[in-house]
């Protein structure tokens, strides 16, 4: 049993390892379409640009594994860019397709604050029996750096949100697939218990 | 909103953690990887690591330091001291940091700002600029660790810093630092109107009101803290609490 770490070249994916690792869950940080549709639990982490994240797993073959992942509900989470590629539509630089696992685009933080959106801001949980926020207090701080956030359509998939200007998502949710705008591997214990939740999730699905 | 941060300063030399007094005497006081750690446990919202080994190998020792904190640290941190070059910015990053801060190197060649903003993105650049009050009442940029004069004004070069790409001015007041004297306020709010980006002051704290006075006087974003936790003087968590206090937003959290 173990949990994959989807490695695509998109910046800090030791941060979100060790993270694992400090908290004694097994990993593979792999490329490989077979260990990852083996795994109990997929991560896509990930900082950087839009366009490059959808790049990378397209000439990676992972594009449509990911989608595979996510059709078949095993638990998945999408860690910033990781959250945001799984929308239609990237806006950052260029227009650019992503998964399209749900309706809705990537767009710019309105203007009013410095951007990028970065440093540690409290959330409001809006999904309150949501598993991947067991034990996590509402309004809890987590660690964010983007300056671009995900617009769902589907409102019901927002499971929280944070106030910067506007109010923007924060977390998304639907069945096994979950989505965090923030850095869960750098906002110190109660971003461990994320993960932490998030194994236990994955290893009892 | 985005809270106030505190931000642990961790002055290493060889591996080893030492706390400069104005630059010149040392002492050391143990491992930077074990410190920072505690310090996330204690509630710090970011880390500091400032390289001031004096060796051509610089490279091979923050890549080191930066690779061994990713497996204990789980806030981000920003490595400073050896980043000559966009290889430099490139393999601390990869080995798990989260920024890089440059200082002489950003000032003997600018391109290195913009090179690395627009390869890694803004918000890992870091340009760090120690300041010393001149004269005329401005301040003037000091290199090498401010053994040299620049002759270029700390302002200016705050915006310049953010117009090649810099995402955040992590400013030293060289005239304080090593004090205890208080953070330089008017060089700190001269420098944070004058910019966008966001300013860690750094330099002269010694007591909780200097953390305050940064934060309601000043409007730094964030305050970097060396002695006071380092001494025991007090916790991360008694300091967040007492700027709480004063209605300061501080992420609250750590050993009482």
């Amino acid at each position: 049993m173990y949990i994959a770490v989807i490695n695509y070249n998109m910046g800090n994916i030791k941060s979100v390892a060790n993270a694992f690792l400090s908290l004694g869950i097994n990993i593979e940080v792999t490329c490989s379409p077979e260990v990852i549709m083996n795994a109990s639990g997929v991560v896509l982490p990930g900082v950087g640009a839009f366009h490059d994240a959808v790049k990378n797993l397209k000439d990676l073959n992972l594009y449509n594994t990911i989608k595979e992942v996510i059709k078949q509900n095993r638990p998945f989470l999408g860690i910033c860019i990781g959250l945001q590629v799984l929308f239609e539509c990237g806006t950052e630089g260029q227009i650019c397709s992503g998964l399209g696992i749900f309706r809705g685009n990537v767009e710019k933080i309105p203007p009013g604050f410095k951007i990028p959106h970065m440093g540690w801001n409290g959330i409001k949980i809006i999904k309150k029996d949501s598993k991947i926020f067991k034990d996590i207090k509402d309004g809890e701080s987590f660690y964010f750096v983007h300056s671009y956030s995900a617009v769902p359509q589907d409102l019901s998939i927002i499971s929280s949100t944070v106030e910067y200007g506007s109010e923007l998502v924060s977390s998304i949710e639907y069945g096994n697939t979950f989505g965090l705008q923030f850095h869960p591997e750098k906002s110190s214990l109660c971003g461990l218990k994320i993960l932490n939740n998030f194994a236990d999730m994955a290893f009892n699905n | 909103m985005i809270s106030k941060r505190i931000i642990p300063c961790l002055d290493v030399n060889k591996g080893r953690v030492v706390k400069g007094v104005s630059f010149i005497n040392l002492r050391d006081a143990g491992d930077p990887v074990e410190l920072a750690a505690f310090y996330d446990r204690e509630g710090a919202d970011e880390i500091v690591f400032l390289d001031i080994t004096a060796s051509h190998e610089r490279r091979k020792t923050v890549v080191e330091l930066a690779s061994k904190t990713s497996e204990k640290v789980f806030i981000p941190y920003t490595i400073g001291g050896g980043i000559n070059n966009v290889e430099d910015v490139r393999e601390v990053l990869k080995n798990g940091a989260d920024k890089v801060s440059i200082n002489t190197a950003a000032v003997l060649e600018p391109d290195l700002i913009s090179k690395s903003s627009s390869i890694f993105g803004n918000q890992c650049i870091v340009v760090a600029i120690d300041a010393k009050k001149t004269s005329k009442g401005s301040w003037e940029v000091y290199i090498h660790g401010g053994r040299t004069p620049t002759g270029i004004d700390a302002v200016k070069w705050a915006k310049q810093a953010q117009s090649l790409g810099a995402g955040e001015i992590l400013l030293t007041s060289m005239d304080r630092d090593g004090t205890k004297d208080g953070y330089d306020l008017e060089l700190t709010r001269n420098v944070v109107e004058a910019i966008n980006i966001p300013v860690i002051a750094s330099g002269g704290a010694g007591s909780l009101e200097h953390l305050r006075d940064v934060f309601t006087i000043a409007n730094a974003d964030a305050a970097l803290v060396a002695s006071i936790f380092h001494y025991g003087l007090y916790t991360v968590r008694q300091a967040k609490e007492y700027l709480l206090a004063r209605k300061i937003d501080v992420r609250l959290t750590g050993r009482k």
